[in-house]
Formats: structure tokens, C-alpha cells, sequence
């Protein structure tokens, strides 16, 4: 494991130019979190189409891992439902080993054809410090679903 | 240059080559300090101030040796003006729970300073908040040092305690302290240091300082984890009350009352960190037998150093002052397109210890109008080598992250 492989330039990418960056004019869902430790801040707001999510926006600031996590997981979630959402979250801890070493099948033969760009993020596990700054985002999310008015 | 390179050898930890930059929150110990708790534990070691037979009384000299070797060190008049605490940071909560509830109400100023750890900050906010007084912060100047006017203008005879750093934890900075208690003194305030930084890089005399009440840590002066110091003026801790009751501190005790052991050990409830005081008691010869002048100076020529090997780091910046003016051996640094942490992560693959973060002190931060910084901070085991490493590690961060690309 190096550095190399934990700062892949997808991530690096989405850490430059975070994709749906920005406030929604009147959210179905907002939340927001920090990670007290190292000050690093998310604010996801969603807007809900039925069960389905239609868009999301992304605030915050941070390290690259908090924040290319986040930016990639609002291109993930942006049309899925709930359910679909939930199983996709339940996929990324899997991979960051949060619920345990639970193996999700990702195919090093063809890389990002279970989780897409998120299989970059496989590297933080070798890194527990920084899994934290992974799933913040995510955290967020989950927390914003539950928030729906 | 002052060569200290020699005593690398008297830290184990360091033998693996890790080039620690992270002294500003823990210092590592050396041979004599790790020797002389082990020694203790395994010949003297027994509860203090209590038994009668032979091992307490070897014991209790020793602690008592201790509390009389920090009162030398620092200039104390008195040793029973040397409190042991767990920390820096009960030692400042004595202070505010102790001598704040007793002499703070509505009307009342609590003066602190937008530089302040959180351990000298969040103790004020909750004993304001019990209180009713109000709590008020001196701002710096724009180039980062504590601004004397302004300080000036906010004291007054309803300012009762000024709180202030003696060296800043995250910039290095050192406020001119006999002026800022000679001042507060004027207005019959008491003055509180957090020296947690100032004590373990720097010569101290707490007469010299002027203020009423100084707070330090054993740990980040080569001194084991546990074990702190509250140095009071003795008329300063005879108006405070205890903050914590329990067993030693009394001198009496009924069913619904008691009464208080004579100073220090009124503020000592309970078992006290024993073997702990006998490690402090070895740092500071160890750290006597260099000189705290040769410290300090050691400190501030790496610093000297590193300042000017930083400033052709593409895409580095470092926060805060960056002369030698009243600074000592702490840098913060911010590197444009890298996030702090993620310096950190580069960093330690390097095998460079930095910390990362707010280091405790989210409002000097958000006046410094930065989230986060990489800090790098020095003592005596510290060497060039070490700020080579530190930034060949910045660069390779910078390439990484296509900084300056």
C-alpha cells in the first residue's frame, strides 16, 4: 500500500472540483455534520421525488478524502430511491471495513464495476485515521434522509 | 548554533528513526526520567502522607522533593506554593472553578485572549455562564501578537481575571507577560498563564512573570503523562477554594462538614500522581543539566532554520509570524491545495510526525481565517535532520497534489 494508491486522481479530482456543489433553492432535506476532531464540515441538502432522490447538493470543507468522498457519493445517490441509497451506503462501510470485514465483491479485474468511482476510496481502510473522514459524508447523508419534512 | 544533537540518544523512541515534530503536544522522555520511575516504583514506592510505616515515609520525601525541586525551577518563593494537578488543564480549572466561583458574579469581566487553548477558554465560558459574569477577549494585532491598546481599553475595576497564554500553541508566539500582569495587577485583577508551552521550552521565573497564578504539564517538558503543576501566589491561592473534595485534602471532617488541609494539599484530593512526580522530578534535572536557556535557544535556531528552508516550499505558507520575534519552536503551516491532514497522511509516510488540525484553539484559528494547519513544533531532541525530512516530505506532498503544476 503507498501513498500513491490512497491519493488516486479520481479522488484528487473530486477533491479539486466537487461535483454538485452548492445550496438547493428550497430542500426537502437538509443536514449537516463535523467531525470534532478535526473540524472537517459537510452540509448535504436533498430534494425528494416521491421515494426517489432528483438532487443534491454538497457544502462543507475539509481534507480530500471528506471531501471527494461526499462529492462522489452525491453522483451516486442523485436518481436512486431510498432503498437503493441504503443498500449503497451499506456497500461503501462494507468497504471501508466499518460493519466488519464483510466482502462486497469488488472485482480488481474490472475496477468501479460495483461501486463506480467510490472503489478509489478502498485505500483509506489501510489508513484507520483517516476511514472517519470517509464516512462523514455519508453519516451526513443517512442523517439528511431521516430528516425529510 | 547550539548542538544538542548528542542527546538523541538518551530518547529510546527515537531510534527508529521517526523524526518527531509533535513535541507542542507531547514530549518524549528520556533514559534518566524513564530510569528514575522505574527505579521508584520498584523500591520506594507507596501511598504518600498516610502510612507510618518506612515506605510511606520514603515516598512521601520523594513527592515532597519533587514539589520543592518545581518550586526551584520555577522560582517559586515557596514550595507550598506548587500544586500538583493531573495537568495543565485541571490545573486551569482549579483556578476557574476555584478561584472563579468564588470572586466572579453579574457586573464582573473574565478578560481572556483570542490565542487561548480551549483549556483556557472553555473553563471561563462555563464559570461566566454560573456566574453571570461576563467573559471578554483582548484580539490580536494584524500581525498576529497580542494587542497591548486594545487590552488597555477593555481593562477596568470590574475586570477581575485576565487569562492569557505565555506561548501560543499554535504560533509560537509569546505575549510580553510582566506587562500584561503588571497592567492587570494595576487594576487589581489576578492573571492566570497557561504555560503549558512557555514552562518546558523556556527559562520561567514565576516572580519575573508577575502573574498570580501559572499552569503547567509534566508531559510536554520530557516529564511523564499525569501529572501537572498549579503555581499560585501563596495570597492568590489562599483566597481559592478547592474544587475537588475527597480524601487528603481535609484537615477535618464530620458527617455534614469539613475543613481544609493546610496549602498545597487542600487542592490535592486524593491519591496524588505519585511515581509520576518523581518522573517530573528527573526531567527537570535532565532539563536543568542543558540549561533552559540552551533549550529555548536550541528551540529558536531550528526554528530559525526552518523558517527559511519553508519559504521556498511551493504552495507553503506559515501562519503567523514568521520572524523570531517573542516566538519559540512551534510552526503552523498551510500548503495551498493540500488540506492539513492530508499533509499529515503524506508526512507520516515520510516518517515525519506533525500534528494537524485546530490544535484546541478553534478560535485563533478562525481569526487566523484557516480551518486547519500542519504544525511542527521542536525540543531538545529535535535536529536539522529532521527539518530536512520534514521538507523533502512537504514537497513530495506538493507533487503529489500537483501543487505549483
Amino acid at each position: 500500500m503507498s501513498l500513491e494508491d490512497l491519493y488516486r486522481e479520481v479522488i484528487l479530482d473530486h477533491y479539486r472540483s466537487p461535483r454538485n456543489r452548492g445550496h438547493l433553492d428550497s430542500p426537502d432535506a437538509v443536514a449537516q455534520g463535523v467531525n470534532p476532531l478535526c473540524g472537517d464540515e459537510i452540509t448535504i441538502e436533498l430534494d425528494f421525488d416521491g421515494d426517489r432522490v432528483v438532487a443534491v447538493a454538497l457544502d462543507g470543507q475539509g481534507c480530500s478524502i471528506s471531501q471527494s468522498s461526499a462529492s462522489m457519493m452525491t453522483e451516486a445517490i442523485k436518481g436512486k430511491t431510498r432503498s437503493e441509497i441504503e443498500e449503497l451506503t451499506r456497500r461503501f462501510r462494507s468497504m471501508m471495513s466499518l460493519d466488519g470485514e464483510t466482502d462486497i465483491g469488488l472485482d480488481p479485474e474490472r475496477p468501479g464495476s460495483v461501486l463506480g468511482d467510490l472503489e478509489a476510496l478502498q485505500g483509506v481502510r489501510k489508513y484507520p485515521v483517516r476511514i472517519k473522514c470517509a464516512s462523514l459524508g455519508w453519516n451526513v447523508l443517512l442523517e439528511a434522509m431521516s430528516n425529510e419534512q | 548554533m547550539i548542538d544538542l544533537s548528542h542527546l538523541k540518544a538518551d530518547f529510546p523512541i527515537l531510534a527508529n528513526g521517526v523524526h518527531f515534530l509533535d513535541s507542542g503536544a507531547s514530549s518524549q522522555k528520556p533514559i534518566p526520567v524513564l530510569e528514575a520511575m522505574d527505579r521508584f516504583a520498584r523500591t520506594s514506592y507507596a501511598n504518600v502522607h498516610r502510612g507510618a510505616y518506612k515506605l510511606s515515609v520514603a515516598s512521601t520525601e520523594a513527592y515532597e522533593a519533587a514539589r520543592a525541586r518545581v518550586a526551584r525551577f520555577i522560582g517559586a518563593s515557596d514550595p507550598r506554593e506548587i500544586v500538583f494537578t493531573r495537568g495543565t488543564t485541571t490545573s486551569l480549572n482549579t483556578v476557574a472553578f476555584g478561584w472563579g466561583l468564588e470572586h466572579l458574579g453579574p457586573g464582573d469581566r473574565i478578560l481572556a485572549t483570542e490565542m487561548e487553548h480551549h483549556a483556557n477558554l472553555v473553563p471561563w465560558q462555563m464559570v461566566a455562564k454560573r456566574t453571570g459574569a461576563t467573559l471578554d477577549h483582548v484580539p490580536m494585532t494584524d500581525e498576529f501578537r497580542l494587542d497591548l491598546e486594545a487590552y488597555e481599553d477593555k481593562l477596568g475595576p470590574e475586570v477581575k481575571i485576565v487569562a492569557v497564554t505565555g506561548m501560543s500553541n499554535v504560533l509560537g508566539i509569546i505575549p510580553p507577560m510582566r506587562a500584561i500582569s503588571d497592567l492587570a495587577h494595576r487594576h487589581g485583577a489576578r492573571v492566570v498563564v497557561d504555560a503549558a508551552q512557555l514552562v518546558s521550552h523556556a527559562p520561567v521565573d514565576v516572580m519575573g512573570l508577575g502573574a498570580d497564578f501559572v499552569a503547567f504539564s509534566s508531559h510536554k517538558m520530557l516529564g511523564p503523562t499525569g501529572i501537572g503543576v498549579l503555581w499560585g501566589r501563596m495570597e492568590a491561592l489562599a483566597e481559592t477554594e478547592p474544587f475537588e473534595g475527597g480524601g487528603e485534602m481535609i484537615s477535618d471532617v464530620t458527617l455534614f462538614d469539613a475543613t481544609w488541609a493546610e496549602i498545597p494539599h487542600r487542592f490535592e484530593a486524593g491519591t496524588p500522581p505519585i511515581v509520576e512526580a518523581i518522573g517530573l522530578h528527573a526531567a527537570i534535572d535532565y532539563l536543568d543539566s542543558i540549561g533552559m536557556d540552551n533549550v529555548f535557544q536550541h528551540d529558536r535556531e531550528l526554528t530559525g532554520v526552518a523558517l527559511q528552508r519553508l519559504s521556498d516550499v511551493p504552495g507553503l505558507h506559515v501562519q503567523g509570524p514568521t520572524d523570531l520575534v517573542d516566538r519559540g519552536g512551534v510552526i503552523s503551516m498551510t500548503m495551498d491545495g493540500v488540506h492539513a491532514h492530508d499533509l499529515a497522511t503524506i508526512l507520516d509516510d515520510e516518517d515525519v510526525a506533525v500534528r494537524a488540525g485546530h490544535h484546541c484553539a478553534k478560535p485563533l484559528m478562525r481569526r487566523i481565517g484557516v480551518a486547519a494547519t500542519a504544525r511542527a513544533s521542536f525540543h531538545v531532541y529535535s535536529t536539522e535532520e529532521d527539518i530536512d525530512a520534514l521538507v523533502k516530505a512537504l514537497r513530495r506532498a506538493g507533487d503529489l497534489f500537483g501543487v505549483g503544476a
